[in-house]
């Protein structure tokens, strides 16, 4: 085996203490030491989005980056986006692509959303081409984009 | 009637209710299991394929020393140590698990390795030394037709007499159109986790569209019978057909694996090695011959649809049979002739895609109109109407169905007028006259997509429905869910059936050991069916319910009606569960089976003459694009879509279908390009060399609409139309929008010379090409059009 490194990351609000190897990649570390399967992985080489995660409150991705590298820093996954684990209450970005059909396998939506939910963070009245621009940088196989446009729209406004 | 009485009747849920998706919550919050979600058991391997570097070669020696001695490695498979067939051809067996002395293929699996981590296992399997003795691989459709190597016979359908009528017509045209094939690029990779059960029987999860088929293959790998294999699947992360018959090889390695080791084996594919291992969408070319009319009506055509399978037939039997029988789309073809090629080649072996064959065909017929059309100097809109099916005369079809659904006349004049297209075509020519570099471009294209399995028996579906003594529902169909909202869709048909509130309908994982035998989700006919099979199961259910009101009460069957999760029984009222409950007092089964078989269809697959379909589904697209004539860069400012779903059983889902095949034929038609290179190897294997559309490709003013007046005529569940497949097809608007806006660099005398997909870089040489070929003809002044 080869050598292991000891990393402590902050995921969703709780402190993980791990030795981890140096090339484990961070999506791996999510899925298979920490079971968050939430974060998907769609291409492993950075370009589907899939496995976007918020790393000190910027949307990365998790294929990207070894777990090494998020020593003592802060991690949310779609695990985290909802306000509140114990009630049935999701983040209104959630709840938009919920009910306005943002979605369909559901395969790439954690990271659709990991990526809005920041974008929405820094720009909270966005126009609509921004929007497509920002989620350009993400691959959806199955919707056409069209609802996951207009979700976006939906929660922007609501949370206006 | 009262309005407090007319809110009892309505359920939550029920057909026609636009509700999310079953599986919506799961899917925001990351809760929705994928297979490789599934926790798995302590002591789990990870399995990992050595695959071909060479498209066709002797393997002369495989020295696997290395990989069973890497770090973790617990257990390495070769074809010798497969128990049972070491085959998982679908139809034909003629598709190796392990190459067997030779491969077909580059990327065709040789081995397999199981390690404690998948890294390990991903390590090991680079490991092993191959020694190849290279053989000449055939690569191409026309390197494969002058060799004559073919995976299946060749085949033809004809109607009249096509060399009478093309020697007689006015006008005369041959060309061929060349088309690439496509990846599925679901997001989720090929993945399955196989879990040894006792007396050597074998539990498989599986991202599969055929669970039935992985079983069969299974059970055959591993020598054992069907009933000794159980295979379930909750969702996928998406299939578009690259799951129907390719689920099989992976669950076969992973079953291989565990049953030599006694322990668990997952087997994920990265992505790479899932583009360079499995099927895509046939490369097709279509050579034609057409005679026509002045006013461009096709007097006589002979086509011919030469395709790349691959190295084994897999499902091509079927995939070209249903692209000859959208060889003709919307138009009435009196004397015809279509062959079908199959070809073999050494590369994957093709495979099921979103369409099946009948976006290449429908793909031919669409680019001889347009041709027509640049001939005649017409808009290709007024040839596309002179050749479209007629009603009740001009309407039965090559192989001999007699077409009694058309509604595309009314359809394309009703899109026309929403689309405004003759204004913006004018406004477009106007633009092009004045606009050097930037040239727009418009067309409007129908779909008629037939909708059954063309094999006959494979047009049956199964339900299983429980009913529990608090009036809660176990729904079980044959159906799998791929994001296509299948399992939504049936729900909402056994809510609306039970008229129960969709939130007492449990939806389950597809599983072969409650409902058997299945039929892939495939052919956009899985609502229809195990709608129809569900339907099946609760109405059995419910005259059971009725039998036991009527005797226990002493009422008339007819005095007895379900409503609002309540059951009126003459003047009495009770919930559901009450009834439910008394039903289970009184012995009486709560469990019911449901079956489907799709009627009226037969079909002669000898002569290729039958009904094949049981109806037919209609759309029309316009599309507009505006092209850069310097970089041959584009962008489709506009698209129109009017798409007939018949009456949908939850049309936020229909649309999403539109919406989203719609996006899925435009990359297939411009974007996603697959490249082999000389030595057979595919070099687009990864998102970043292969490009399906982004958010920033699709049009940004997008108008879908769903066709009002939309009503099965046949007797389809709740009179909706199946929609997976059809709406892909409207995506042969873009690529004619495109050869629109290059011919305009001609002054719309010359016809482009583009072949799909139509990337910048070849919108750009057709670009170059028809300039070329102008300034020949201005200084030669020679006609260029064959007659």
């Amino acid at each position: 085996m080869s050598q292991q490194i000891p990393i402590s990351v902050n995921v969703n609000g709780t402190l993980y203490e791990r030795a981890v190897e140096p090339r484990l990649l961070l999506s791996d570390f999510l899925r298979h030491e920490l079971e968050l399967t939430g974060t998907h992985v769609g291409c492993e080489h950075g370009v589907c989005g899939a496995c976007t995660v918020l790393l000190d409150g910027d949307a990365v991705r998790s294929c990207l980056l070894f777990a090494v590298q998020v020593d003592g820093h802060g991690l949310v996954t779609v695990e985290g986006l909802a306000p509140d684990a114990s009630s049935d209450r999701l983040h209104p970005l959630q709840e938009a692509f919920r009910e306005a059909h943002g979605l369909q396998c559901g395969f790439c939506t954690p990271g659709f959303l990991m990526t809005l939910v920041a974008f929405l963070e820094e720009n909270p009245h966005p126009s609509e081409r921004e929007i497509r621009e920002v989620i350009s940088g993400h691959l959806c196989r199955c919707t056409g984009y069209q609802s996951i446009v207009e979700a976006t729209k939906i929660a922007a406004r609501r949370s206006a | 009637m009262d309005n407090r009485h007319n809110d009892r009747l309505t359920i939550e849920g029920g057909v026609r209710a636009a509700i999310p998706h079953d599986s919506a919550r799961k899917h925001v919050s990351g809760e929705a299991t994928y297979t490789d979600d599934i926790p798995v058991p302590d002591g789990t391997l990870y399995a990992a394929i050595g695959i071909s570097t060479h498209a066709h070669a002797r393997i002369t020696s495989l020295d696997l020393v290395p990989v069973a001695s890497a770090p973790g490695v617990v257990a390495v498979l070769t074809a010798a140590d497969v128990p049972g067939h070491n085959d998982v051809g679908p139809i034909l067996q003629d598709e190796t698990i392990f190459a067997d002395g030779v491969v077909e293929y580059a990327g065709q699996s040789i081995f397999a390795v199981a390690a404690r981590t998948i890294e390990q296992a991903r390590r090991a399997a680079r490991r092993a030394i191959v020694e190849y003795e290279r053989r000449e691989p055939v690569l191409t459709i026309d390197a494969a037709l002058a060799a004559e190597r073919f995976v299946l016979p060749s085949r033809t359908i004809r109607r009249g007499n096509p060399q009478a009528s093309l020697a007689a017509a006015p006008h005369r045209l041959r060309g061929t159109l060349e088309m690439g094939g496509q990846d599925h690029f679901y997001l989720e990779g090929q993945v399955a986790l196989a879990i040894p059960q006792e007396d050597g029987d074998m539990m498989i999860y599986s991202s599969t569209q055929h669970p039935t088929d992985v079983q069969r293959q299974v059970g055959r790998v591993l020598g054992l019978r069907v009933n000794a294999v159980t295979v379930e699947v909750r969702r996928m992360g998406g299939g578009f057909g690259g799951k129907e018959s390719q689920a099989a090889l992976f669950a076969s390695v992973a079953a291989l694996l565990a049953n030599v080791t006694g322990r668990p084996v997952s087997l994920c594919l990265d992505r790479d090695d899932d583009m360079i291992m499995t099927g895509k969408r046939h490369e097709f070319h279509i050579t034609y011959d057409v005679g026509f009319d002045d006013d461009g009506l096709i007097r006589g055509i002979e086509l011919v649809m030469a395709s790349r399978c691959g190295m084994s037939a897999d499902l091509s039997g079927p995939v070209n049979d249903r692209a000859m029988f959208h060889a003709d789309n919307a138009y009435y073809l009196e004397n015809v002739s279509i062959t079908s090629h199959r070809l073999k080649t050494n590369t994957v072996s093709n495979t099921a895609f979103r369409g099946f064959g009948g976006p290449q065909g429908m793909m031919g017929i669409e680019w001889v109109i347009d041709e027509i059309a640049r001939h005649l100097g017409k808009d290709p809109l007024e040839v596309r109407k002179r050749n479209l099916y007629g009603d009740t005369e001009r309407n039965v079809t090559p192989y001999e169905m007699t077409i009694e659904d058309n509604i595309l006349h009314q359809l394309i004049e009703d899109l026309e007028r929403s689309s405004d297209y003759q204004a913006r075509r004018a406004a477009i020519h106007e633009f092009n006259a004045t606009s050097p570099v930037l040239k727009r471009g418009i067309a409007l294209t129908p779909v008629k997509f037939g909708i059954s399995f063309t094999a006959t028996h494979l047009n049956q579906a199964g339900a299983l429905l429980h009913v529990f003594t608090d009036g809660s529902v176990h729904l079980n169909h044959a159906g799998t869910e791929m994001g296509q909202g299948v399992m939504t869709n049936v729900a909402q048909i056994v809510a609306e059936e039970l008229q129960l509130d969709i939130d007492r309908i449990k939806i389950t994982a597809t599983n072969t050991g409650k409902v058997p035998n299945t039929s892939a989700s495939a052919a956009s006919a899985t609502t229809d069916m195990n709608g129809a099979a569900a339907a099946d199961a609760a109405r059995t259910i419910k005259r059971r319910l009725i039998d036991v009101a009527v005797e226990r009460f002493r009422v008339e069957p007819s005095q007895v009606a379900f409503r609002r999760n309540e059951v009126v029984i003459g003047d009495r009222v009770m919930p559901f569960e009450e009834l439910v409950s008394l039903a289970h007092a009184a012995r009486v089964q709560l469990s019911a089976t449901g079956f489907y078989r799709t009627p009226k269809i037969h079909y002669d697959a000898e002569r290729l003459r039958g009904r094949p379909f049981y109806y037919f589904a209609y759309g029309a697209a316009v599309s507009e694009v505006v092209i850069d004539t310097l970089t041959g860069e584009y962008m489709f400012p506009r698209v129109d879509i009017l798409h007939d779903a018949g009456n949908p059983i939850n049309a936020a889902i229909a649309l999403g279908q539109v919406e989203g095949g719609f996006i899925q034929g435009m990359g297939w038609l411009t974007t996603e390009e697959l490249y082999w290179d000389e030595e057979g190897r595919l070099m687009t294997h990864a998102p970043s060399t292969y490009k399906i559309p982004a958010c920033g490709d699709t049009p940004p003013d997008f108008r879908v609409t769903l066709l009002e007046s939309g009503q099965n005529r046949e007797d389809v569940v709740y009179r909706s139309k199946a929609v997976g497949e059809p709406p892909l097809m409207l995506a042969i608007s873009t690529f004619h929008a495109i050869k629109d806006a290059v011919a305009s660099v001609g002054d719309y005398r010359l016809s482009p010379r583009l072949s799909a997909p139509a990337t910048p870089e070849r919108v750009l040489l057709a670009v170059e090409e028809l300039r070329a070929r102008l300034a020949a003809r201005l200084v030669q002044l020679q006609p260029i059009e064959v007659h």
